[in-house]
């Protein structure tokens, strides 16, 4: 299944019904993708689950065996990749160990015909933007690893490309360092205005960077939305247990009422989804999720506490901002999460306590099952 | 059969010295095979085939006489070899520190000068008229010149042993080196003794190196030439030199290339016993 | 612990001291004014050495031996450069199999390469001549050559090519800026060590040559000859020192070459 932005004008790549095969595994299955000029886009997706290919094929260093790959409205299939109007930052930054930092991120234009000191200058200009100025004449070798994807995105940046691909830049760097070039990527990409395709298996990390995201299975993309669509609204059922956490349930189908569904779950009971938040193919067996800060706990002398449901509390953990309840069912099925971060008002049960709990319709969305 | 972009692409690189060796290596060993079983007339070649030369080479008491020379001067050469290998190679890699590179570079810089020189240098040393005894003579430890020194299997063994000792420290060390030197630190810490260590741990651990040791030694030195040309005298000789000696003297050609073909089925069959012996130790390699 | 590692290191020095004495003795006996490798010394005298400039066969066998080193050096770097690339940058049928068979002449005792390259040789009805030596140390320096290769060959991570194109550079381009520095410690090393090796070369050079002998098998035919006993220790000095210096070089490269190791490592941390 394939859900791409739409190909429309404007998009500054097309991805066109894209396939590609290694050893008779399809690692691109049928993709079709849509990037808009000036977005920060992110492919996000597990482990081999076809991205990087996704990515390489933007770049042109795998060829497609079926599909197109369009460039500003042209058609780059057979272009390569010295040759087209893109640039890479590598996973592992591929820094030229024999040239240091100015010739590293000067090596793009010596087929310019700039003279030396206009280079010079520009690649001052540009280890500036990435906050390495005065690292010139630096060896290579000598770079913490920080600095080396600081080269690498100079080194990137410095040819103007129309679009900026990244292979997983920050898997490599620690923590805090992480956030630190999450922010700094973000506002380096507004500043200078160019469309930047990013590859990661980190979800927080395309979620806070991008506009879009399309997220990847197996080399299929299974949606491509905004990070709130993406987290509130899921399309597949893959995409909801990979982005943040999600709750389950089984439920049968029992009626249709105008804009919504009725299912049946023999712990939630009657449960009302609305039509538009339910995906895949009408059958009668539906899986439900719902987000574990989307249930309620109140207590028991809330006027909801009728239609409120019940479990016990068997763990409880603290994490700063939220807390954490894992409830089991009376008839010991079904572990559920619940979490919340109004630490003040929320009830604060002990472990082995009966608490109540209530969700909002559109905070459900449900996926047929086969 | 459908060949891949990879395999065109490696076979296109691969090519020409991949033909090279078949021309040069695998086509010579095929025509010295097939050459042992035929035999010569003087500069004749009969090409009819025969065992004549393999029941030569394997029953006659003369060649008997040198395989079993020469593979006891191998045996001798590389068991003494390892002995003085292996403690080199254990300071090296357990007392080196940061000068483990130079330790190396300094045992191997004999492997890059003249093999011949060296072997040359062992005649002049042990002859009768050499370095040692005229030293020994001149400082008035001996009266008469040694005799037992040169031309004999010990010079042969001595100057092999001299030859090859740094090629047997080499596989060592890299097998001493990747052992992990936590698990030492916790069998201190269970119990073990140096002594204990080294037996249970050090020893077993180091034997993928000390089989690679022994087939860099054994092998080589079953073959050679040289040594016991210069310093064997005639009853140091070793195959090499009978081989060379049918080859080009003796006129014929087929019973040199069926002692040849017989030497590698020794080397290669006692090898291939000794390895399989140490399979247990040479598991994870 | 300490005192041990003392006895130990006094025995490797003993070693060492064992492993160079016999080396020594060819600076000693270079200068020694007799015409006898024999103790006590006689006096200082560089007579043998300048008996060397006399000896026009020894200048032949000299360049008929620079001549094969140089040439079958360079014939095997290329060939291990070819089979390095081969290997590190594509899987393909018959890898394994077809660069342990290159690898084999590592394994083989020499006089059975003499032996068998002599026969066919013989049979084609071909001349013994320089070349034919060339193609015989080719065949025995290809193995180091494709190691070495290797070696240096595995510092290239493909991406780094990658990088290169995708910064705009073409092919040859790439080949020229970035694979050409990356491997070339490993190519000199190579040129080095093959070099040395083709020199010192006798036993294929012994069965392959024809009227042009090489300097090792020269210095074989000196042997016989007590009168020039002292003059081929002079030589043997200036081998040992040209060796030396040689062997120095290929060091120094082969030491480079990991220092791209290093930094190729960290690359695959990532």
């Amino acid at each position: 299944m394939t859900n791409g932005g739409g190909i429309q004008e404007g998009n500054i790549v097309d991805l066109i019904s894209i396939q590609k095969t290694f050893d008779r595994i399809k690692a691109v299955n049928n993709v079709s993708i849509g990037i808009k000029e000036g977005e920060f886009f992110s492919l996000l997706g597990p482990s081999g689950c076809g991205k990087t290919t996704l990515l390489r094929v933007i770049a042109g260093f795998e060829v497609p065996e079926m599909g197109d790959v369009l460039i500003n409205d042209k058609v780059v299939n057979s272009v390569p990749p010295n040759k087209r109007p893109t640039n890479m930052v590598f996973q592992n930054y591929a820094i030229f160990p024999h040239l240091n930092v100015a010739e590293n991120v000067g090596y793009g234009l010596r087929n310019s015909k700039l003279d030396k000191n206009l280079l010079q200058k520009r690649v001052r200009e540009t280890l500036n933007l990435v906050g390495l100025d005065g690292f010139d004449n630096r060896s290579s070798t000598a770079l913490s690893g920080g600095q080396r994807q600081r080269v690498a995105l100079a080194r990137a940046l410095i040819l103007k490309p129309r679009v900026l691909l990244l292979d997983e830049p920050l898997s490599a760097l620690d923590k805090n360092l992480r956030e630190q070039m999450q922010f700094e990527l973000r506002q380096l990409q507004k500043s200078v205005g160019i469309t930047f395709v990013l590859v990661t298996h980190d979800q927080t990390e395309a979620l806070t960077m991008s506009d879009r995201v399309g997220v990847m299975f197996d080399g299929n993309v299974d949606q491509v939305a905004t990070p709130e669509e993406i987290y509130n609204k899921p399309r597949t059922k893959r995409v909801a247990s990979f982005i943040g956490s999600m709750n389950f349930f089984d439920a049968e189908v029992s009626a249709s009422q105008g804009n919504s569904i009725i299912a049946l779950n023999h712990n939630l009971g009657k449960i009302r989804l609305k039509k538009e938040s339910v995906f895949g193919m009408e059958g009668s067996k539906l899986s439900v999720g719902i987000r574990p800060e989307k249930f309620k706990l109140i207590s028991n002398d809330n006027k909801k506490a009728g239609r409120a449901v019940s479990a016990i509390v068997y763990e409880k953990s603290f994490l700063g901002q939220t807390k954490l309840f894992n409830l089991r069912f009376k008839d010991g099925e079904n572990v559920i999460t619940v979490s919340t971060s109004d630490l003040k008002n929320a009830p604060n049960p002990h472990i082995g306590d009966e608490v109540k709990f209530i969700w909002d319709e559109e905070d459900l969305v449900g996926f047929y099952e086969e | 059969m459908n060949f891949s972009e990879q395999d065109k692409k490696g076979w296109r690189l691969l090519g020409l010295p991949f033909i090279f060796s078949l021309l040069l290596l695998a086509v010579p060993l095929a025509t010295m095979f097939a050459l042992s079983f035929w035999t010569q007339d003087y500069l004749v070649l009969k090409k009819t085939f025969t065992l004549a030369n393999y029941r030569q080479a394997w029953f006659e008491p003369v060649f008997q006489t040198l395989f079993t020379r020469s593979l006891l001067i191998s045996f001798t050469v590389t068991v003494f070899t390892i002995i003085f290998a292996f403690p080199v190679a254990y300071f090296i890699s357990f007392y080196g520190g940061k000068r483990k590179a130079l330790w190396l570079f300094l045992i191997t810089i004999p492997f890059w000068t003249s093999y011949l020189l060296r072997m040359f240098l062992w005649k002049v040393i042990l002859g009768y008229n050499g370095v040692l005894n005229s030293f020994l003579e001149w400082i008035g430890a001996i009266t008469e010149p040694l005799t037992f020194l040169l031309y004999n299997s010990n010079a042969v063994v001595l100057a092999l042993v001299h030859g090859w000792a740094p090629f047997a420290i080499l596989p060592i060390f890299v097998s001493l080196e990747k052992i992990d030197r936590s698990l030492l630190e916790a069998s201190n810490d269970l119990g073990d003794t140096a002594f204990k260590q080294f037996f249970r741990i050090i020893l077993p651990l180091s034997m993928p190196g000390v089989v690679g040791a022994v087939l860099i030694i054994f092998i080589p030195t079953i073959g050679d030439y040289i040594t016991p040309k210069l310093v064997g005298g005639p009853e140091g000789l070793m195959i090499a030199n009978m081989i060379q000696v049918q080859f080009s003297k003796a006129n014929n050609a087929p019973l040199a290339a069926a002692l040849s073909v017989t030497s590698l089925l020794i080397v290669g069959s006692i090898s291939i016993l000794f390895v399989l012996l140490n399979k247990k130790h040479l598991r994870n390699y | 612990m300490k005192q041990s590692s003392k006895y130990l290191k006094a025995c490797i020095v003993m070693f060492l001291i064992f492993l160079y004495a016999p080396a020594f003795l060819l600076p000693i006996f270079s200068f020694n004014d007799s015409k006898v490798i024999a103790f006590p010394l006689s006096g200082f005298s560089t007579v043998w050495f300048e008996q060397l400039l006399y000896e026009d066969t020894l200048h032949d066998a000299l360049r008929n031996s620079l001549f094969i080193a140089v040439s079958s050096s360079i014939l095997a770097t290329v060939f291990g450069t070819l089979v390095a690339r081969a290997s590190s940058r594509y899987q393909f049928f018959g890898q394994r199999a077809s660069v342990t068979f290159i690898l084999v002449p590592l394994i083989l005792p020499e006089i059975i390469l003499g032996v068998c390259l002599l026969t066919v040789l013989i049979q084609l009805g071909l001349n013994l001549n320089l070349w034919t030596v060339v193609l015989g140390h080719t065949l025995l320096i290809t193995p180091f050559s494709t190691l070495i290769m290797v070696s240096a060959f595995n510092n290239l991570d493909i991406s780094l090519e990658e990088a290169s194109l995708d910064l705009g550079m073409s092919a040859v381009q790439t080949f020229r800026l970035i694979i050409l520095p990356m491997v070339s410690p490993g190519l000199i090393s190579s040129l080095l060590i093959g070099f040395v090796i083709s020199l010192d070369e006798f036993i294929i050079a012994f069965f392959l040559t024809g009227v042009e002998p090489t300097l090792p098998v020269y210095i074989w035919a000196q042997f016989r000859f007590p009168a020039k006993l002292p003059s081929t220790m002079a030589l043997g000095t200036i081998l040992l020192i040209v060796s030396l210096i040689l062997v120095s070089l290929f060091e120094y490269f082969r030491r480079r070459i990991e220092l791209y190791n290093h930094y190729s490592m960290e690359l695959d941390k990532k």
